[in-house]
């Protein structure tokens, strides 16, 4: 697949970089229709209350203020009262779809409850503050554990219990895995991760239709496809009256992915009022009505022969699923297939709960579920170890699935009933090379040394497996145009990965390589069937579809060529955007001039090739997921006294496959690890027992700032997916997974002398100190 | 709401607008100056995603109102380009991969703009420190340390490079 100039596998600059760095870059808020107006809303300051009015008078007569709309006022414009956006599954027990604006009832801080609409952002804010809503607050469930009681309060008044779904994972037998073996370990964990905190927050412009009668509607989403379709049915639109489009996005991370009430309820608007509207999230409202990830809690058995080997795991999660399904039961689904993915394990039972609370939903972030299956794995690894007396990377070497497993089928099933199958990669060797590249034979000493000077210094290990590629397809299509230019189509949505880059890199591969002549369109909702940004799927997806378009606009493009300069195909090459005769000076046509000939004539044959035009656009179906894999090693050094823990060094060996761009991987990969360094050490999202959020500024949230970051290691290997032709695995995720379990293991480890058990994240200060005293700790 | 009329003087040049005395001066920046390369990320001072350059320093824009700003020298990230040239600093980001979603990236460039074009020596916590007034949450700010660090050298070296008449 080599051509003439490559540019797939190189670090090439990324073409989106000029607009975004000059400041013309064009993210929602940046676009200014004439007219336009501003939306806040009216969100429920209590985690469960009913509601029968709004008196908006006060409000409606504050300057600049146009309009202010209930539930009741944008029912009539609405097919249905509640946007249906969960993935189906027949688990489910309780309906909790969310409606576009409250009814009757609010089930959490942050939920919206009217939308005021004025001349501008901060006169809307006012009014909506001026408005009066007569709630009655109700019992509040704020705690995941404590809701599944049988006394407990409901989340929603019309439910009697708040356990949404119970379904299970089983394979072996696991009841004789557990009657004679050697060890049995236990531990319960409890993990968090907090919000996506993408630095743009969400937002969408709604322009009532142009002279052909079309909807303009803009947001900030990662999957303008579903957001199109949600939009057609709950406003009872034609697909060809509306247009679904993304500016350039401000960070994406997950929660993006969900279809929400705000973007409905906007364009609800916009269209009763004839006016643009625009709705710009602002970072509170981020913290209270964006979807995050929030809590798991984990109570876990592994049996082991003497000798180190898993013969089986077995126990229960219970998973914080908030008040309303914004996107179903993936996350506990992914986090609890995820759990033995890394190794062999012959026998394994989960029971999963998933119960609401009254918070705001929980959709995928970062991960979607697999860093939390990865902390608790990689703790029961470390458990075994030390009961066994083994070191922490020998029991994973041991029990890692070796590269003459390759392909691997698990014995469990994706969400959509196809087994894991496990496609490539050297596990054990990854392993290695990170613990090299760590210096992990050396670290004793290194520990040694430092505790003899009074300083605690830990090491510790994390594997991780990650899904990658989720399908079926996303359409790319791709075009020599009239002028000459390459112009690429897609459905795939961008957030800030570089999509336009990695696309153009395929194409321009096949196309001359010249990516200077190529423009990329993401987002696409016209003419491309597909899905958008989510899974780490659009490498490989789109990527798949991009590479086959590409080949075949090659071959017209040669075809045609041939045909005008009377020659075989095989004697042309590409070269400046002009096909030529190989080893022949001057005979040569350009890219313009090809695309102009492909067009045809009246009259007269298409030249060499059957159909008109240098296009083609491709759906390249992908069903099983590709496994990208790794290993993080973390160094740290902890202060028993402070609680406070300081990464010394940090390092990821991992293979996702072909490369595209390695600087780009490396970029992914950089900013999964800050984001994992979050979710070990700083990233909480605090509730009180009344369900009030306390953490909703960036002060008291914390994000890592370039200080908190330590040198990071990076170890590319590569292992070509067998799934696609390009060979490539998604890496998006993959920084973010094994990072806290990585930190908790040295955390632990930094302890030792204490025999401190690391068994939540993240690990603030306090809670490091409260583990020293438990411990009995003399520091 | 009344507005007040205001004349700022951004990028060296005037800006006659209207504004309330509440509005920031990062609001006023990119609705009423159509300077939209500033970004809002937080409103409450920790992202720096808003930062411009006011009488030589950075500044939190969603921390100033307009009106604080009448008869000042105001920098914002759309004046670093000069003719179709990137800045250095600019030049660094692309090659050393330094964004991502370029949200954060104008808070970023107007941030270390001064320390750059003075070619400060930093020591790399020094550089760091600096580096911690903001927040990126995409690029892990490795390639942004390495950046900064590569547009210091390459700006010294441009200015040795002129020769001493010139200067
Ligand atoms: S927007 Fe000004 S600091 Fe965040
Ligand atoms: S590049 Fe996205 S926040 Fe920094």
């Amino acid at each position: 697949m080599r051509n003439e100039k490559a540019t797939f596998g190189q670090s090439v600059r990324r073409v989106e970089d000029r607009a975004l760095l000059t400041g013309k870059g064009r993210y929602l808020d940046d676009l200014q229709p004439p007219g336009c107006l501003s939306v806040a809303f009216a969100r429920s300051p209590y985690a469960h209350a009913s509601f029968t009015t709004i008196d908006k008078d006060a409000a409606l007569a504050m300057p600049g203020v146009i309009a202010v709309m209930s539930h009741a006022d944008l029912a009539p414009h609405l097919r249905n009262d509640r946007l249906v956006v969960g993935l189906p599954s027949a688990a489910i027990t309780l309906k909790v779809d969310r409606p576009v604006l409250a009814i009757d009832e609010v089930v959490h801080v942050g939920e919206p409850v009217a939308l005021v609409i004025a001349e501008n952002r901060a006169a809307a804010e006012d009014a909506a503050e001026a408005l009066d809503i007569d709630y009655e607050p109700l019992d509040v469930v704020s705690d995941c554990r404590a809701a599944l009681e049988p006394d407990s309060p409901t989340v929603h008044q019309s439910h009697d219990h708040n356990c949404l779904a119970s379904f299970g994972f089983s394979f072996g037998d696991v009841d004789q895995a557990f009657a004679d073996a050697a060890h049995i370990v236990r531990r319960s964990f409890d993990v968090h991760r907090g919000a996506a905190m993408s630095l743009e927050g969400r937002g969408v412009l709604a322009v009532p239709p142009d002279l052909d009668g079309v909807l303009s509607v803009w947001s900030s989403t990662q999957t303008p496809q579903a957001l199109k379709t949600q939009l057609c049915q709950m406003l009872g639109l034609d697909p060809l009256g509306i247009k679904v489009r993304t500016p350039d996005l401000g960070g994406g991370f997950g929660p993006k992915l969900v279809t929400y009430p705000e973007e409905i309820a906007t364009t609800a608007a916009a269209l009763k009022i004839g006016r643009p509207l625009k709705w710009v999230e602002d970072r509170r409202e981020h913290f209270v009505a964006t979807a995050q990830e929030r809590d798991q809690l984990w109570d876990m058995e592994m049996a082991l022969e003497a000798d180190g080997r898993i013969r089986g795991l077995r126990g229960a999660l219970i998973h914080d699923h908030g008040a309303y399904t914004a996107r179903g039961l993936n996350i506990p689904y992914g986090s609890a297939v995820t759990v033995p993915l890394p190794y062999n394990i012959n026998a394994y039972k989960l029971d999963v709960q998933v119960v609401l609370t009254n918070k705001v939903p929980v959709a995928p972030l970062r991960g979607a579920g697999q860093p939390q299956a990865a902390f608790v794995m990689e703790r029961m690894l470390d458990a075994a170890a030390e009961t066994i007396g083994m070191d922490r990377s020998e029991i994973r070497a041991l029990n890692l699935v070796r590269a003459d497993q390759m392909p691997c089928v698990k014995p469990l099933k994706l969400r959509g009933g196809t087994n894991i199958t496990l496609d490539s990669g050297d596990y054990p060797a990854t392993q290695a090379l990170a613990l090299d590249k760590a210096g992990w034979q050396e670290f004793p000493a290194r520990q040694k040394a430092a505790l003899a000077e009074g300083r605690y210094l830990g090491i510790g290990l994390a594997n991780y497996v990650e899904g990658t590629g989720r399908g079926p397809y996303e359409t790319v299509s791709v075009e020599v145009q009239r002028t000459g230019r390459i112009l690429v189509t897609t459905g795939a949505a961008a957030m800030g990965q570089g999509t336009e880059t990695m696309l153009a890199q395929i194409v321009a591969e096949q196309l001359g390589g010249d990516m200077a002549n190529i423009t990329v369109r993401t987002g696409d909702t016209t003419g491309s069937l597909g899905f958008g940004g989510f899974n780490s799927r659009q490498t490989v997806v789109a990527g798949a579809s991009a590479h086959q378009a590409a080949c075949t606009v090659r071959e017209k493009l040669l075809a045609v060529a041939a045909d005008l300069l009377e020659a075989d195909a095989a004697d042309l090459e590409i070269v400046d955007n002009t096909v030529a005769l190989k080893g022949v000076r001057g005979r040569h046509l350009p890219f313009a001039d090809l695309a102009g000939a492909a067009l045809g004539l009246p009259g007269f044959k298409l030249p060499g090739i059957k159909q008109p035009g240098l296009l083609s656009s491709d759906q390249v179906v992908i069903d099983d997921m590709t496994y990208s894999n790794g290993t993080a090693v973390a160094e740290v050094e902890v202060d028993p006294r402070t609680g406070q823990v300081c990464l010394l060094n940090f390092v990821l060996a991992h293979d996702c496959g072909r490369m595209v761009n390695p600087k780009l991987v490396d970029g992914q990969i950089l900013g999964g690890i800050a984001h994992g360094i979050g979710n070990a050490l700083y990233e909480q999202m605090v509730f009180d027992e009344d369900g009030q959020p306390l953490t909703t500024t960036l002060a008291d949230y914390l994000l890592v700032s370039a200080a908190e970051m330590p040198q990071i290691h990076i170890v590319h290997t590569e292992s070509p997916s067998p799934l696609n032709a390009l060979g490539v695995k998604g890496v998006g995720e993959s920084g973010v997974i094994p990072t806290a379990p990585a930190i908790a293991s040295a955390v632990e480890n930094a302890l030792a002398p204490f025999g401190v058990s690391i068994t939540s994240a993240p690990l603030s200060p306090q809670t490091v100190r409260r583990a020293v005293r438990q411990a009995g700790g003399a520091a | 709401m009344e507005r007040h009329p205001l004349n700022l003087t951004v990028n060296g040049k005037p800006y006659a607008v209207e504004t309330e005395f509440r509005k920031t001066l990062a609001d006023t920046l990119r609705e009423d100056c159509g300077l939209t390369g500033t970004h809002v990320g937080c409103e409450h001072g920790v992202c720096g995603a808003c930062t411009v350059v006011v009488e030589g320093k950075a500044v939190r824009s969603c921390l100033m109102f307009a009106h604080q700003a009448e008869g000042m020298e105001i920098e914002t990230v759309e004046s670093l380009e000069k003719e179709g040239e990137l800045h250095v600093l600019q030049e660094a980001f692309a090659e050393h991969h330094a964004l991502q979603c370029g949200f954060c990236t104008p808070g970023f460039l107007m941030l270390v703009k001064g320390a750059v074009e003075r070619g400060e020596e930093l020591s790399d916590a020094e550089l760091r420190h600096l580096l911690s007034s903001n927040l990126c949450r995409c690029t892990g700010y490795q390639n942004i340390i390495r950046a900064v660090r590569a547009a210091i050298d390459t700006f010294k070296e441009k200015a040795s490079a002129v020769p001493e008449a010139a200067r």
